[in-house]
């Protein structure tokens, strides 16, 4: 059965994935790494390549076709192809959840909003602006000022009596907002699930979150009661795949896999 | 490796008018003679050339500080002077060029410095900004400042708009008989205008050979030869320029040349142009098999309504009926027509931070205009001339998102 992989390089962390299946709809995922992207992104992404591998079992010249996707993608000098990362994460999303969708992902520098027919095609996307507002980034800021490792956050929110409401667009703003409420003696986990919401806020201020919603990207992965919250903004559940922060490399293996398909078959929807 | 599209000859041609241009205003400013004029490029040129003035043009010289990424060294000069990075980049980048001394002009003519004005004469149709870019000047050499303060927001041109601009228009005469020394002549107004119009006509074949498929010339290239529409209408070299181009663009529809070789995608530009990054944009589209066909900033310089016959009311007409001048209504209407016309798959946006009057994906146009259209829209956030404002990485991965966009629909 073909294998492919798939390579995402992100702003904060580098996926690799390896799937192995006769169609993309019935792939399955084999072997995954996640590491820090770093500053030589072409060493990470060979680094997480060989992890995946690892896990898999393989050797690389088992691996058919390879394609990378995100901010680093032009840095994989292993992979045949490249995608954007909206192709790859709204691959993955529907390979899951098979139905007309509207896909989150929260990244460590920027957020996107897919919108895909019930064919898996994509209807129209939406970037954030040139801003860290409701990133990952924008978290790991606030997890500076507050001296608090980042893997700590979600079981803070969770346990939170309360929420502070974050009143700004920006993170340079916010951080002193938490300041002042830090002096104020807000408790901790009241602040952190008040930036949890502002995430979030963010993050429906792009576009309508219509249609089945799922939420993919590291930021996802790592804070699960994110998508509790979102459920509860929403008003129903929130999705995610199974390992969120592996979407796009997934989504970009799924894509390589798609493309070793006959032509006839390519223009079909994706998996 | 994507294919380069063939060199359009004329440019050469236009580099030449343009140094005479600027060559021709620096001896002006020099000598004190003839006069020097600056204009908005949506102003009264026409009445200026009239009266024998050298005009010359500051969005021009913005443009160059743009596309020769000057502006964002010395944007912050301006904005430590009290103007806000917030607004008009051009009007950042110019006053803060000239308070650090510096002109692209230098390394391209050998020019010092901008044409001093003896007089400065705005038109407030595309914004307010361009009065107080305009004030700056006025206060700093101490010279008279004239202008239109124009209606805005126009759904119908009407009878009490253009009779108001009008009689602005001949306000200013006095101060222009005054700074000049020559006696307005309504004659010598008629023939600017007629030629005026007669660029106008020849521009808008111009864009008109967009229409076909592949395009013979992108929007990245009408950027650049629109420059003799923009400062040298009303002259006999803008038309003989035009005539030029246009048998050079009739050679290569013939021959059947690509602007954007192996188009696949045709597109439709909204808003500024980029400047300094002009050829990254046109790279990544252009790689990605996307010819941008049309744009509502290149077709800004088409004036309709200029007639020699009536020349007051008609360039009222010509300066009130402009894309920027209208209501969104108007607006919508017309990206519709251009749209359908030159068959374009999807639609760009760019929402340039410091302007906001040329930034129409504001108010959900975007979202209308995907919905009656039925085709996407890509809104690139970025600015005019502040590079501060822009990411090359977010806009390259937008564009190749549109266009897997494109390429999924099309499957």
């Amino acid at each position: 059965m073909p294998i492919t992989a798939g390579i995402d390089i992100g702003a904060s962390a580098t996926k690799a994935a390896v799937i192995q299946g006769e169609v993309p709809a019935r792939a399955e995922l084999i072997g995954a790494a996640v590491l820090r992207s770093g500053v030589d992104f072409a060493l990470s992404a060979r680094q997480g390549f060989e992890l995946a591998l690892a896990e898999a079992g393989l050797e690389a010249q088992r691996v058919e076709r390879i394609f990378s996707c995100g901010y680093g993608r032009g840095n994989v000098d292993f992979a045949q192809e490249t995608r954007t990362e909206i192709a790859a994460h709204a691959a993955a999303a529907f390979r899951h959840f098979p139905r007309a969708l509207t896909v989150l992902d929260i990244g460590g520098q920027d957020n996107k909003v897919i919108k895909l027919d019930d064919q898996g095609r994509r209807i129209s996307f939406k970037m954030n602006r040139k801003c860290a507002a409701g990133t990952g980034a924008f978290l790991e800021e606030m997890a500076l000022r507050l001296n608090v490792g980042l893997q700590e956050f979600d079981g803070l929110a969770r346990s939170a009596r309360g929420e502070v409401t974050m009143g700004s667009f920006c993170t340079v703003f916010s951080a002193t907002e938490v300041l002042a409420h830090i002096r104020k003696g807000v408790a901790l986990p009241d602040l952190v699930k008040g930036l949890f919401r502002s995430v979030l806020k963010r993050a429906l201020e792009m576009d309508n979150l219509d249609q089945t919603v799922v939420m993919t990207g590291g930021v996802a992965a790592h804070n699960p009661y994110l998508l509790e919250m979102l459920s509860e903004m929403i008003g129903r559940p929130a999705l995610t795949p199974p390992r969120p922060q592996l979407a796009g490399a997934e989504g970009a293996a799924l894509l390589a896999m798609q493309s070793l398909l006959p032509r006839c078959d390519q223009s079909h929807p994706r998996p | 490796m994507t294919q380069a599209p063939p060199p359009i000859n004329a440019t050469k041609h236009m580099k030449k008018l343009m140094a005479d241009h600027f060559l021709g205003l620096d001896r002006a400013a020099r000598e004190g003679s003839p006069k020097v004029a600056w204009c908005t490029s949506v102003g009264p040129a026409e009445l200026l050339l009239s009266m024998g003035f050298a005009v010359y043009y500051p969005e021009n010289h913005g443009a160059l500080l743009g596309a020769t990424r000057m502006a964002t060294e010395v944007i912050p000069v301006a904005n430590a002077a009290g103007y806000s990075p917030d607004i008009c980049s051009y009007l950042t980048a110019d006053i803060g060029a000239f308070l650090k001394g510096v002109t692209p002009l230098t390394a391209a003519y050998g020019i010092k410095s901008i044409p001093k004005a003896d007089v400065l004469v705005f038109n407030t149709n595309q914004c307010r900004d361009v009065a107080d870019w305009f004030g700056f000047y006025a206060r700093h050499w101490n010279v008279p400042l004239a202008g239109v303060c124009s209606h805005r927001g126009l759904g119908e041109v009407k009878r009490h708009h253009i009779d108001d601009v009008v009689s602005q228009f001949k306000d200013m005469i006095p101060v222009l008989e005054k700074v000049s020394g020559v006696k307005f002549d309504i004659d010598r107004l008629r023939e600017t205008v007629r030629l005026s119009k007669e660029c106008t006509v020849r521009w808008r074949k111009v864009l008109e050979y967009a229409a076909l498929s592949p395009t013979p010339m992108t929007f990245f290239d009408h950027t650049i030869h629109m420059a003799p529409a923009v400062v040298l209408r009303g002259t006999q070299e803008a038309l003989d320029y035009y005539d030029l181009l246009l048998a050079e663009l009739e050679q290569r529809a013939a021959e059947g040349v690509a602007a954007a070789p192996g188009e696949r995608y045709r597109l439709y530009w909204d808003g500024m142009p980029v400047w300094g990054r002009l050829r990254m944009l046109s790279e990544t589209l252009g790689g990605l098999g996307a010819a941008v066909v049309a744009s509502t900033y290149c077709n800004s310089w088409i004036f309709e309504a200029f007639d020699a016959a009536d020349p007051f009311e008609s360039m009222a007409r010509a300066y009130l009926e402009l894309f920027i001048v209208r209501d969104d209504d108007y607006k919508e209407r017309y990206i519709r027509q251009w749209a359908r016309r030159f068959g374009v798959q999807g639609i760009i946006f760019h929402d340039a931070k410091t302007c906001p009057n040329n930034s129409n994906n504001r108010y959900a146009m975007p979202e209308r205009l995907a919905q009656d259209l039925g085709v996407p829209t890509l809104t690139i956030n970025g600015d005019l001339n502040d590079l501060r404002c822009f990411s090359d990485e977010q806009a390259r991965t937008n564009m190749e998102a549109f266009a897997e966009q494109l390429g999924e629909q099309a499957a």
